[in-house]
């Protein structure tokens, strides 16, 4: 049955007309240019300094355009992106087996479950191998082979190998690739860099995205910055959390100031749990540590069959005690099934009671069977960094006892709407990387989030800002307007309300309740009640959050407290939006599993015709009661598909 | 575990500074050096008093955020390892352990354990790039490099701008920091072009600084995280002598 085309009520989305493969150059040819002695006229405000902030802040400010570029860390160069382990994709078929930019752009919308754009996932598959160009040029070092060609390898259950990689510290490299271009930049005068300054609202004149207010995270002072456009590129929302993979700073605040000033939040719901991550070990953590998924092509992962057996060591429970539960249920896939499929399959054998470790949140890896097989120097050659971390951490030897995983929260694919141009439904704002929503779907694949990022900054805004600036008078609005004054003194408010709570819980305490609550409810499987449920709890941690938390210090020092606390507000706002996403989606897509559709064998149930849309949230003035808008996606090129992975 | 904790406290760049003494009661031994803090930070909260400010982000050795002089040694002294990375099983109960910023004159304090580290961007800022224009790039696979000079670029390249080299060096010289990134950009065919400028506008830079001279003890590789090798610092001095005999050659 083919499904009937619906009326989306998101704004219109700009996707260009004609085939697939030429709307990105047909697109560029009929955008707007401005004249190159005119850029120099006109001031972009680029919020953050990862991947996507940094490249786009250094592209424009190459083409002449005024930047100004904020980070929260003490340098641009330590932005998030640099935890990025495992590589970047890119179809440039060095390996001659079968890429392209069409395989790609298909396996990146099958893999996000058939929830994203088709034009913008094309797109990013079409710039990838400039990406690559770019960044050798820069100086990245990525892994060669010993004729000095660059080298590939598969990863995240690919086909083919498409993936670059400089060790474990992709993401370190390519950042610090993009960092040297932002400070070249900087030396030449054409940005202005303001780190270890926090944006604390977004400023709108007439409808349009003028501004931003910021505090100085060193003297506290606040500030209104005036530009003819704004980009955000401050990354994921997975420390609602409270536990994730993310840096602890990594933050709500810009993108939901800018949903309360009118953007949409599109597709919240859509978070990615990571299946290999070192498991929690105590009520005092502070945040996950990721082990490369590539452990999985030698470890098995199991559990015992039965709970009594839980609490032994592992060597004393026989072969035909164990359970190897992914190489059972997914015989074709085992170990190495998809990062959605494992994950939700650990949870379960923990729900079953038969976790291991502190708590029974572990499963197994084990290493055993490979060091039999191969030897453990070859072993100690391939995983040897990732052995000493886990020794670092745990304090336990994985030569000599399987590991201990749990799945944890790595990358958020929701975030602020965003049209073909990557500008959000307030005309200025754009979006960039993984604070959009636009390419990755329901579910992430390995190796494209810097992917993303960098094709957002280095190629896609570059290329699409001047259509909006094209349509603005350089510099007509100051931050000498009324509406400056006013969402300054509304963000001094705030400030100010957050320390005179004066209350007895800390922040952090407020933080970790959100984060298990929504762990526990929207994390790896969601139910109507779970939800129904976090909602109303939510909302009480919300009010008892501005009657009783305690924020000491004042508003004019370094306040790391209250940093935090204007976080954890908007987190706890956020987090209800969240719950709500994912009750409105009756079906299981990519990293969005609800108990209530699933097969018989427990897989996850899409239903197409009736949830292919981005769901498009509005703010209408009550936090409790947004305004749901729908984006139908039009598939041309790909029909859908059930993932099976058995 | 119980620790005693002797802790740099300072309220802003101008104020002066102190050594705090705190009690750390019940830490868990599994904890991390930075979740001991935080710890600690949440009793001083609840008992109305001014948490510890100190830098920390990913918590996992990568943004260099983290840094922190823990009884004397830039990142505790184990070696190979960020602040944030040890953990307290490394440490003995009834332990005094004295905390203290990464010190140096171009770094100054911001608050408590937390230091400007922004000298290090200026540094760059005098060279640490390739000046290559956004889409005016070749094809990646144009310039091949041999694995060894690619393999050099990357271990220099592994830097993460922490600045332990220059808290352990007793003249706090950053000259490990621009010796991994002139040895990283010149070694590859595309920094070859811009060699001699970034040796001479980045060292330049880091005098302007006020980091102080190297004197070839090596301290700083031993406190490096990343485990940067000395052979860079000598590529370095090569890389600056070099290109100011050719810039005094033609005068």
């Amino acid at each position: 049955m083919t499904s009937i085309p619906r009326q989306s009520d998101t704004p219109d989305a700009r996707i260009p007309s004609g085939p697939l493969a030429s709307k990105w150059s047909r697109h560029k040819m009929d955008s707007r240019l401005i004249n190159p002695a005119n850029r120099r006229r006109y001031h972009v405000i680029v919020v953050g300094s990862g991947l996507a902030g940094a490249a786009a802040a250094a592209s424009l400010s190459e083409q002449g355009y005024k930047v100004s570029c904020f980070c929260y860390q003490d340098s641009p160069r330590r932005a998030h992106s640099i935890a990025a382990q495992g590589g970047i994709n890119a179809a440039k078929n060095y390996q001659n087996d079968g890429d392209s930019v069409h395989r790609l752009f298909y396996d990146t919308i099958k893999g996000g479950d058939f929830r994203a754009r088709e034009a913008n996932v094309y797109r990013l598959a079409e710039v990838s191998a400039n990406i690559i160009d770019q960044c050798v040029a820069q100086g990245v070092p990525f892994a060669r082979e010993y004729g000095g060609l660059l080298a590939n390898r598969s990863f995240g259950g690919a086909q083919v190998s498409r993936t670059f990689y400089a060790a474990g510290q992709t993401g370190q490299q390519l950042l610090l690739g993009a960092y040297q271009a932002l400070e070249k930049e900087i030396a030449a005068g054409g940005v202005k860099m303001f780190p270890r300054t926090e944006m604390l609202d977004l400023v709108v004149v007439d409808g349009h995205a003028k501004g931003i207010i910021t505090r100085n995270m060193v003297t506290g002072e606040l500030a209104a910055h005036a530009g003819d456009a704004v980009l955000l590129a401050t990354g994921g929302y997975g420390n609602v959390f409270f536990l994730s993979t993310n840096a602890m700073g990594c933050n709500v605040t810009a993108t939901w100031r800018a949903h309360k000033r009118g953007a949409l939040f599109a597709n919240p719901c859509y978070t990615q749990i990571h299946p290999t991550c070192i498991p929690v070990a105590g009520s005092y953590q502070s945040k996950l540590t990721l082990m490369s998924e590539s452990l999985r092509n030698d470890g098995r992962v199991w559990v015992p069959k039965r709970k009594e057996d839980c609490g032994k060591p592992a060597s004393e429970i026989p072969e035909e005690d164990r359970d190897y539960y992914l190489e059972r249920k997914y015989p074709s896939f085992g170990n190495l099934a998809p990062r959605d499929i494992s994950s939700r399959a650990a949870k379960e054998v923990c729900d079953e009671g038969r976790g291991v470790g502190p708590g029974g949140l572990g499963v197994y890896l084990d290493f055993a069977d490979a060091i039999k097989r191969l030897g453990e120097p070859a072993i100690r050659e391939r995983y040897g960094n990732l052995f000493q971390i886990y020794h670092e951490i745990t304090g336990e030897d994985a030569y000599r006892q399987p590991m201990r995983i749990f799945p944890a929260v790595h990358y958020t694919m929701g975030g602020l709407w965003v049209d073909y141009n990557l500008m959000s439904n307030v005309p200025g704002l754009h979006v960039l990387g993984e604070a959009n929503f636009s390419d990755h779907g329901a579910n992430r694949l390995g190796a494209s989030a810097l992917m993303q990022g960098l094709a957002d900054g280095y190629f896609v805004v570059p290329a699409t800002l001047p259509n909006y600036l094209a349509t603005q008078k350089p510099g007509a609005v100051t931050t000498g307007h009324a509406a400056f004054a006013d969402v300054l003194r509304e963000v001094d408010d705030r400030v100010s309300r957050l320390l005179a709570v004066n209350g007895k819980r800390t922040v952090t305490s407020f933080h970790r309740e959100l984060g298990l609550l929504m762990w526990d409810r929207c994390g790896m499987a969601r139910s109507r009640e779970g939800l129904q449920d976090a909602i109303a709890k939510i909302r009480a941690l919300r009010d008892e959050f501005w009657r009783d938390v305690k924020v000491p210090g004042t508003g004019a020092e370094f306040n790391q407290q209250l940093e935090m606390a204007g976080r954890v507000a908007d987190f706890l706002e956020f987090g209800e939006l969240m719950c709500l996403d994912a009750l409105e989606r009756e079906e299981s897509c990519g990293g969005h599993f609800r108990v209530e559709h699933q097969t018989g064998e427990g897989e996850a149930l899409r239903h197409d015709d009736d949830y292919s849309y981005v769901a498009a949230w509005e703010f209408t003035g009550d936090v409790t009661r947004p305004r749901l808008c729908k984006e139908w996606l039009a598939y041309e090129e790909v029909h859908f598909a059930t993932r099976s992975y058995k | 575990m119980n620790l005693t904790l002797k802790v740099w406290r300072q309220k802003n760049r101008n104020a002066p500074g102190h050594l705090a003494e705190y009690e750390a009661r019940d830490i868990p031994v599994d904890a991390s050096f930075l979740e001991m803090l935080d710890i600690v930070n949440e009793r001083l909260i609840e008992k109305g008093e001014d948490p510890i400010a100190f830098d920390h982000d990913c918590r996992e050795g990568i943004c260099g955020m983290c840094s922190l002089t823990i009884n004397g040694k830039p990142h505790g002294g184990k070696g190979g390892v960020t602040s944030c990375q040890l953990h307290m099983r490394e440490f003995e109960d009834g332990q005094t352990i004295v905390i203290e910023p990464f010190r140096a004159r171009a770094f100054p304090v911001a608050k408590d354990l937390a230091v400007d580290r922004s000298a290090f961007d200026r540094i760059i800022q005098g060279g640490g790039y390739i000046s290559v224009r956004t889409g005016s790039a070749p094809e990646a696979n144009a310039a091949p490099i041999a694995k060894d000079v690619a393999d050099r670029a990357f271990a220099a390249a592994a830097c993460i701008g922490c600045g332990a080299c220059v808290a352990a060096c007793k003249n706090a010289s950053a000259m490990l920091f621009v010796a991994a990134k002139v040895t990283h950009l010149n070694s590859v065919p595309q920094g070859r072009p811009e060699r001699d400028r970034r040796a001479l506008g980045m060292v330049r830079a880091m005098d302007e600084a006020g980091f102080g001279n190297c004197t070839n003890q090596y301290e700083c590789v031993a406190a490096c995280p990343k485990q940067i090798p000395a052979e860079a610092i000598a590529r370095l001095n090569r890389d600056f002598a070099r290109a100011s005999l050719k810039e005094t050659l033609a005068g």
